[in-house]
């Protein structure tokens, strides 16, 4: 299954969360993201909690535990990718350290970390294997005042998950093609774009939360 | 960004997933980043197919392959200076983000290099898989006419062009296959400049401008 983290880590969260010396915000945040983690929805854990930790309070113990579930899918997507073993070592810890450098980036209303990780794997591949920029569009940044609505993380969440079920479900003739466009297998002309996974849902879902970036923003 | 609403012409669900997937040339990234950009509609569509590349991810493993080393990345992120956590300054709109990195914050700035008639162009630097330029056609003009050997992307940045398909402004972009001959003609009211990508030389219908293409490099 999909999004499960290792159990202890509800309880190391808990345990190691005081939160006490945070601005209220991001406190909450936090909370929230681990009452969504330990109560609404206790088997499906997401790395929001983690994310909130590592961006406010710096914490090691928390980077280890996303570092050890995520960087072995980043290494193994990038040797899938055709990337050899010593430059796919160096794009993951790369990625990473980038995970930890950009955690104020993080928006958990429109992408989850898998998803967040995914885009920063992909951008490190392309700037190491094809020595090109990647032209990326501007940011749109929640600022410290915009925390965003607890709702939204956790209505981000459920949508991932149907996503990831429905990508396991898929026969897999339709998932070894899917892959090979995100792989490198495919050049743009010969990508397929029937997945038959339920896209259209999580679009309206990051539709929704731009709608509402864009009214704090003006 | 109130331009959100307006934007009639997209990009297709096939470029974005390229664009998401990492296929494209660097040319294409930086039509396709601008116009998302400019376009809430076409984010949300590319985020949605961002998701897809964190599910895949989510679901690898790595086998028999050393797991990636965790006090190296520590090291890395120790290394580095931390990102300064400021929201980014805020600017003028009309060059969108992605572009500003090859044509600078102003369009009137731009060195152009005239192609006749009134027309000129700015070629960017981009890698050579596909040619990236900035267009300008005076208010009135028509771009001779010509079809393409490859696909050519249009993306208005200011003012307006009618060609024979339709009426295309500001965010709006044109895709053009092989089969579309035209003649984009700027707005009366206001001169046009876009951003137009091709990943093969345009192929025009008159005689001389077919004589002064190796020379233009268009």
């Amino acid at each position: 299954m999909l999004y499960i983290e290792p159990s202890s880590s509800h309880s190391e969260l808990t345990r190691r969360y005081p939160g006490s010396q945070n601005n209220g915000a991001s406190y909450e945040i936090c909370k929230k993201a681990k009452q969504v983690m330990s109560v609404t929805l206790p088997s499906v854990a997401d790395w929001t909690a983690h994310m909130c930790l590592i961006r406010d309070n710096q914490d090691e113990a928390a980077f280890a535990e996303l570092f050890r579930h995520f960087a072995p899918r980043v290494k193994a997507f990038l040797l899938k990718s055709g990337t050899e073993p010593t430059l796919a070592e160096e794009c993951t810890q790369e990625a990473l350290a980038t995970v930890w450098n950009k955690a104020h980036l993080f928006d958990p209303t429109r992408a989850s970390v898998a998803t967040w990780i995914f885009t920063i794997t992909r951008n490190r591949k392309i700037d190491a294997l094809r020595k090109q920029r990647r032209p990326e569009p501007e940011d749109l940044v929640w600022g410290p005042q915009e925390e965003p609505d607890q709702a939204d993380v956790l209505a981000m969440t459920q949508e991932t998950k149907k996503l990831g079920a429905a990508l396991t479900a898929l026969p897999s003739k339709q998932r070894l093609l899917i892959e090979k466009a995100y792989f490198g297998e495919l050049s743009h002309s010969e990508i397929a774009i029937e997945t038959g996974l339920p896209l259209g849902t999580i679009k309206s879902r990051i539709r929704l939360a731009l709608e509402r970036l864009r009214h704090a923003m003006t | 960004m109130k331009q959100n609403q307006m934007i009639k012409h997209h990009l297709t669900d096939k470029i974005l997933m390229a664009y998401s997937a990492g296929q494209l040339s660097e040319a294409f990234n930086l039509v396709v980043a601008t116009h998302i950009s400019m376009c809430d509609e076409c984010r949300a569509t590319m985020s949605s197919f961002d998701a897809l590349g964190g599910a895949l991810l989510e679901d690898e493993t790595l086998d028999g392959e050393a797991a990636p080393d965790l006090q190296a990345t520590m090291a890395l992120i120790k290394a580095d200076t931390p990102m300064e956590r400021t929201p980014p300054p805020s600017r003028p709109t009309e060059t969108p983000f992605p572009l500003v990195a090859y044509v600078g914050d102003n369009l009137d700035d731009v060195k152009w290099k005239s192609v006749g008639m009134g027309v000129k162009q700015a070629i960017l630097k981009t890698s050579a898989e596909a040619t990236a330029r900035l267009l300008y056609i005076p208010a009135g003009v028509a771009v001779p006419d010509h079809g393409h050997h490859g696909t050519e992307f249009t993306l208005v940045l200011r003012g307006a062009y009618s060609d024979q398909t339709d009426h295309f402004k500001r965010g709006d972009v044109e895709i053009a296959g092989e089969d579309l001959h035209h003649t984009p003609v700027a707005d009366v009211h206001s001169d046009c400049i876009c951003l137009a990508v091709t990943d093969a030389p345009l192929k025009f219908s008159g005689v001389l401008p077919r004589l002064l293409q190796p020379l233009l490099r268009i």
